[in-house]
């Protein structure tokens, strides 16, 4: 088990790579000339040549990938072009604001999305069961933004239940920092909750029919036990699987939860970064989440075995 | 007292081409202790009849309605919670497809200390020395190791032994064994039924066997009902039916059991075959439900059910003109 979860960090080496070399192509493939950017409207074009060498962008492509990712190996991200502080420094800063939002909207999810399946399974075709499942196909084709304005409207407007935008530090307090939280993991997890209740019911009604569903109600379970115990586990690992799968969601939704709901983190530096073509930081914030993305899929290999005894590496 | 009196028994299906009356009227009793068995061919209502003594028929789909007394109680008019706390401790039961039955995800000791854990009030430890107990008693070697293994681990064999292990677990009354040799080689077969038998002498369960393997039945029964059609058609101890099976579907059945060898010793003969097809549960039947099929049906056959006669001490056939020809054929 430790030799494969090592082999696996091996082998997500080279995939590592190719992100690598496709993020630093980036800066060749788009348009605009980052040297021009930053020298500004007046320079002269000597001041321009001298930027661009400064930057080492009239070395050859391969030189500068290689010296590139020789510095990335060390730690160095780089130094963002706009503000002069060192990539590393600037998504640490924005860090624990996003990995906020994805943890608490993840266990919302899971909290909710779950159960709701399992009801539906359990009452299939029932009232109970159309009631969650119109839920669902309505979280899902609602996007970010207008529920994130539509949450914020009613809650934080006209109720004053929480605020209506900002981030507060979890060194502040686990309240203050959870009642930022809130409307943004709701709006964010929406179209995450519908896909997995989604997935739960579809699983558990296959897995319902199993014969040893049967061997558990004559053994005189209860319908709780059954559900929870016999039933979910024989479920979980296609659970796991979309709930995996459903990070990725997660990543591309905080940038557009965090610009609706001024919260200071990765999605709005990524955003600002593009708009002033900032490649550094863009490199680098794409690196982080390739990198969190593949440690994911790694994380779910390692659950099934957890919730599946068959499966063995 | 009888440990078990069914009466009556109807189990009908709602479908959307009409309702299937799977087992219609069926009535029969089990003595404490006792062997009964019950025969019949596929889709001929027995495994239905013991999924409702479970109540475990779905419903809806499904109704059941009649009366089962068990030790007196009539477990129809119970509520879902007293249900429960018979199941699996005063009635337990085997299944067909060890296979399928057990829970992939989950050890062996769970599955058997769940049992105990619900109906007994065992805690995790005395139920886990309990399960390890269970694994020895059904002969299962290295108990200790076993329990901590996933059903996957096992053999055909191996996992219905465990089956049974779950089944007698809390010692019940009266154990369903829904074709739990049909899956199994040979040789395991005879090893299991030989199980059962032991472990049924020990604890003093009644056991009800359904199958359609006669040679399991002539083994181990000591009555034995025959059901077509969703009905009772006749019922007998078990030398008697074997002797002089009234039932012209009863002398079918045993005319279409292949004797080992016979080929060898001269004896050969054609194998006999039950012409046709079992009738369509969703109509309704007048007459005798074998009719269609029956080499000596006559019009009183197909206008006229047969009722459940005493044709025999202790024997009862539902058939015109079971007391006549027919036990001669």
């Amino acid at each position: 088990m430790l030799s494969y979860i090592l082999r696996r960090i091996v082998s997500t080496l080279p995939v590592m790579a190719i992100v690598a070399l496709f993020v630093f192509s980036l800066l060749y493939i788009a348009p605009g000339d980052p040297a021009v950017v930053i020298a500004g409207d007046q320079a002269s074009p000597e001041d321009v040549e001298r930027i661009r060498q400064s930057l080492g962008l009239d070395r050859p492509f391969l030189i500068q990938f290689g010296s590139w990712v020789w510095r990335i190996l060390h730690g160095d991200l780089g130094t963002s072009i706009f503000t002069n502080l060192p990539v590393s420094t600037m998504i640490g800063q924005r860090l624990g604001p996003t990995l906020s939002l994805m943890m608490v909207t993840l266990l919302l999810t899971i909290v909710v999305a779950v159960p709701l399946g399992v009801v539906a399974a359990w009452k299939a075709g029932s009232l109970i069961d159309r009631a969650i499942m119109a839920f669902a196909v309505f979280g899902f084709s609602l996007p970010v933004f207008v529920v994130g304005y539509v949450l914020a409207y009613i809650f934080a407007l006209e109720l004053e239940w929480l605020p209506v935008q900002g981030y507060t530090p979890l060194t502040e307090g686990f309240w203050p920092w959870l009642q930022n939280l809130i409307l943004p993991a709701v709006a964010l997890g929406c179209v995450y909750i519908a896909l997995i209740a989604r997935i739960t019911r579809a699983t558990m009604l296959e897995v319902l029919q199993q014969d040893y569903i049967r061997t558990a109600r004559a053994k005189g379970l209860g319908q709780g036990g059954i559900l929870f115990v016999h039933a979910l586990k024989n479920a979980a690992v296609p659970i796991v699987t979309v709930i995996g799968i459903g990070i990725a969601l997660l990543i591309g939704g905080a940038v557009v939860t965090e610009s609706v709901f001024a919260i200071p983190g990765l999605g709005r530096l990524t955003i600002d970064a593009i708009l002033r073509r900032d490649y550094p930081v863009i490199q680098g914030i794409v690196l982080l989440f390739s990198f969190v993305y593949v440690l994911v899929n790694l994380m779910i290999d390692v659950t099934y075995t957890i919730v599946d005894p068959r499966i063995r590496y | 007292m009888a440990l078990l009196e069914v009466e009556n028994l109807q189990t009908h299906f709602r479908t959307p081409s009409g309702i299937n009356r799977a087992v219609d009227g069926v009535s029969f009793h089990v003595n404490e202790g006792e062997t009964l068995a019950i025969v019949g061919e596929s889709g001929c209502g027995k495994s239905v009849t013991s999924m409702s003594l479970m109540r475990l028929i779905p419903e809806p789909p499904g109704r059941i309605a009649g009366a089962i007394r068990f030790a007196g109680k009539d477990i129809l008019k119970l509520s879902d919670r007293e249900m429960r706390a018979i199941r699996g401790n005063d009635i337990s039961m085997i299944f067909q497809e060890p296979m399928t039955s057990l829970n992939p995800v989950l050890t062996v000791g769970r599955q058997i200390r769940e049992t105990l854990m619900i109906h007994q009030g065992l805690d995790q430890q005395a139920a886990e020395a309990h399960a390890i107990e269970m694994l020895t008693l059904v002969g299962i070697p290295e108990p200790k190791r076993r329990v901590r293994e996933y059903p996957h681990q096992l053999s055909g064999g191996m996992r219905q032994r465990v089956m049974i292990a779950i089944a007698l677990a809390c010692n019940p009354k009266l154990l369903i064994a829904d074709e739990p040799t049909t899956a199994l080689d040979v040789t395991i077969q005879a090893q299991i039924l030989k199980l059962m038998l032991d472990l049924k002498r020990r604890v003093g369960a009644a056991i009800i066997l359904i199958t359609h393997d006669l040679g399991v039945v002539a083994e181990i029964a000591e009555r034995v009902m025959v059901m077509y059609a969703g009905r009772k058609v006749e019922e007998a101890p078990v030398a008697e039916l074997f002797r002089s099976p009234r039932h012209p579907y009863t002398q079918g059945l045993l005319g279409a059991v292949p004797r080992l060898g016979s080929s060898l010793t001269g004896a050969a003969r054609r194998l006999a075959e039950i012409p046709g097809q079992v009738p369509d549960l969703r109509k309704p039947i007048t007459g005798c439900v074998f009719a269609g099929r029956c080499a000596l049906a006559t019009d009183l056959c197909r206008q006229y059910a047969p009722g459940l006669e005493e044709k025999a001490p202790r024997h009862i056939a539902a058939c015109h003109y079971a007391a006549k020809g027919a036990v001669a054929a």
